[in-house]
């Protein structure tokens, strides 16, 4: 095993792993929660990461977070507006969104396809600064990774209890009963996005700072990697309060990645990657329909054999 | 106390399916009335109450409830103050929420500062859902963790009362809301709707196809036909009349035979 998985393949695989939790936990929102598949995730990804490398660039690698989450909100409510207040569908809304942010997401990197960071300071190379003494030194990534995903999955986990927090839970529960005890689920849907997608640019910023680059292309496929660390999650905690669930979609995350590296590690070419996560989601949805589905089956047959060796018996007699 | 002023409504007007749902509906009720409505199939019962509760906005008429004008009140907004509840017991609960989750719901959304957005339920507050719950003698107190989803339907229907009524509605409209539950249950969430109403005196209009239901229960009976109140009884009138009085009303008012086909007539 040690020669298959080294320290350093686990210590990056934790860190990729809390990084896209940020877009698992959005996704917990908005199709988990809210059930609405947001297509706009990919676009929303992307613009985070360029917003934050265009901000890091200018001097402010911590204000670049924040102008990456706010970029997401944005991303959000248009993606909200156009479902709750113009009437287009909300599969059809994220699409028009995830297009649309393709052009502004080259506009923000200045008209060119990428933008690298190697020469500012990021929230890694500050942290390093500080933390370059003690046995820490070597695991200062980590460290801040994780104490964004921590902070954030406990704020997510109060809020969601909050009056806010459940009204929106219930929106995406009982259309009925919302509508009939005074919650506007247009507004609910509105707030719902506007946070999902601020965690899925922030995610993006902090991965940007990561690998110190930004590309046009980096959010693809992002919607079915989150969906597949979701998937994953939900699978391994299963039901429980909100809180560990929301444990569940970081641990999903995190094995995800571990996938990922061993995959990596095994000589698996990485363009086969998305299609790898691709078969997961499907799998993984499919799954509870299949499960029925052979039980049904099983029984069925049981029975008809039943019957069968109950005529041959007649039959003999 | 609720007072609807000849309120119309057509669906699809203009069109092969055009229908008049309700026509010139005139009803007023003091605090504290109770009012049961019979009538046949498409008589305009239900579409009533969505026009009460804001589902869609009425053509012409008025519709004001505790002096308030409503009729172009915005859904969510008047329903902080109607309680509805519907046949299906699954329309009035959020399933993948815990029972306590759902009764935190239905208290914050009446809270007295509107905009406390991130307010949150205190263990105070979690003794008193506790106390409610012990009231409907279901053993709903012990699960208060537990997803509403994994509850009968009468359970949760008796939970959808004790959450439309946490906060006193200005008015409580019942849509058949046993009719979907068993005998047995049907009786203990009527048994409790009756002890509720009566203790807080709430205003309420409750459908029914138990013609025996529609005489018993509140201190007034209407009866619809075509989108119209065709009969409206109270007082000492009310008390001295039977099911067949009131077969007898309808066949006259409207011209022909009370033609619902849930119509209940026995006890």
């Amino acid at each position: 095993m040690s020669t298959l998985f080294t320290l350093s393949i686990l210590q990056s695989a934790l860190e990729l792993g809390c990084i896209y939790a940020l877009v698992a936990l959005a996704l917990f929102l908005s199709f988990s929660i809210l059930n609405i598949a947001d297509l706009s995730t990919d676009g929303c990804f992307t613009l985070g990461c360029a917003v934050g490398a265009m901000v890091t660039l200018s001097g402010h690698p911590v204000l670049a977070l924040f102008a990456a989450a706010v970029a997401g909100v944005c991303s959000g409510f248009v993606t909200a507006f156009l479902q709750t207040r113009m009437g287009v569908p909300s599969i059809l809304a994220g699409i028009i969104v995830n297009t649309g942010l393709y052009t502004v997401n080259i506009a923000v990197m200045g008209f060119s396809s990428n933008v690298n960071l190697f020469a500012c300071d990021t929230i890694f190379s500050l942290a390093k600064e500080k933390l370059s003494y003690g046995w820490y030194a070597d695991w200062y990534k980590l460290l801040i990774v994780l104490v964004i995903v921590i902070i954030l999955g406990v704020i997510l986990s109060l809020f969601l209890n909050t009056r806010l927090g459940l009204s929106i839970r219930a929106t995406g529960d009982n259309e009925h009963m919302v509508r009939a005890s005074s919650i506007n689920p247009l507004f609910m849907i509105t707030v719902g996005l506007c946070l999902a997608n601020a965690l899925t640019a922030l995610s993006g910023a902090v991965l940007g700072h990561y690998q110190k680059s930004c590309d046009i292309n980096l959010g693809t496929g992002m919607v079915t990697i989150a969906l597949a660390s979701l998937i994953i999650g939900e699978t391994l905690v299963g039901k429980g309060s909100m809180f560990r669930k929301i444990a569940g979609v970081i641990l999903g995350s995190c094995l995800y990645r571990f996938i990922v590296a061993l995959a990596l590690r095994l000589n698996v070419p990485a363009e086969a990657l998305k299609l790898v996560s691709a078969v997961i989601v499907a799998v993984a949805i499919s799954f509870p329909y299949l499960k029925e589905k052979s039980s049904f089956y099983r029984q069925r047959n049981h029975n008809r054999n039943a019957y069968r060796e109950e005529e041959s018996v007649n039959v003999s007699h | 106390m609720l007072v609807i002023e000849s309120v119309s409504k057509t669906f699809n007007p203009g069109t092969v399916n055009e229908k008049k749902a309700l026509d010139k509906v005139s009803l007023s009720l003091e605090d504290g009335d109770f009012a049961t409505i019979v009538g046949s199939n498409g008589a305009g019962k239900s579409t009533l109450f969505h026009a009460i509760t804001g589902n869609f906005y009425v053509d012409e008429g008025r519709i004001i409830l505790g002096g308030e004008d409503i009729t172009y009140c915005k859904e969510h907004v008047r329903s902080k103050m109607i309680g509805h509840l519907f046949q299906d017991p699954l329309k009035g609960t959020a399933p993948h929420m815990t029972i306590e989750e759902n009764m935190a719901l239905a208290y914050l959304r009446a809270a007295t500062n509107r905009h406390a957005y991130f307010s949150r339920i205190s263990a105070k507050e979690k003794k008193k859902f506790r106390e409610q719950l012990a009231l409907l003698d279901m053993g709903l107190e012990n699960r208060m963790k537990q997803p509403v989803g994994l509850l009968s339907g009468g359970q949760r229907q008796a939970l959808t009362l004790l959450m439309a009524t946490m906060v006193t509605p200005r008015i409580l409209l019942l849509d058949e809301h046993t009719a979907a539950l068993d005998p047995a249950t049907a009786d203990k969430v009527l048994a409790l709707t009756e002890k509720i109403i009566a203790k807080r005196r709430i205003t309420c209009l409750m459908v029914t196809h138990n013609m025996h239901q529609a005489l018993s229960l509140g201190n007034q009976t209407l009866m619809m036909d075509g989108g119209r109140i065709v009969f409206h009884v109270s007082g000492e009138e009310r008390k001295h009349l039977t099911i067949e009085d009131l077969l007898e009303q309808f066949k006259t008012r409207s011209g022909k035979q009370l033609d619902n086909d849930r119509i209940l007539l026995s006890r």
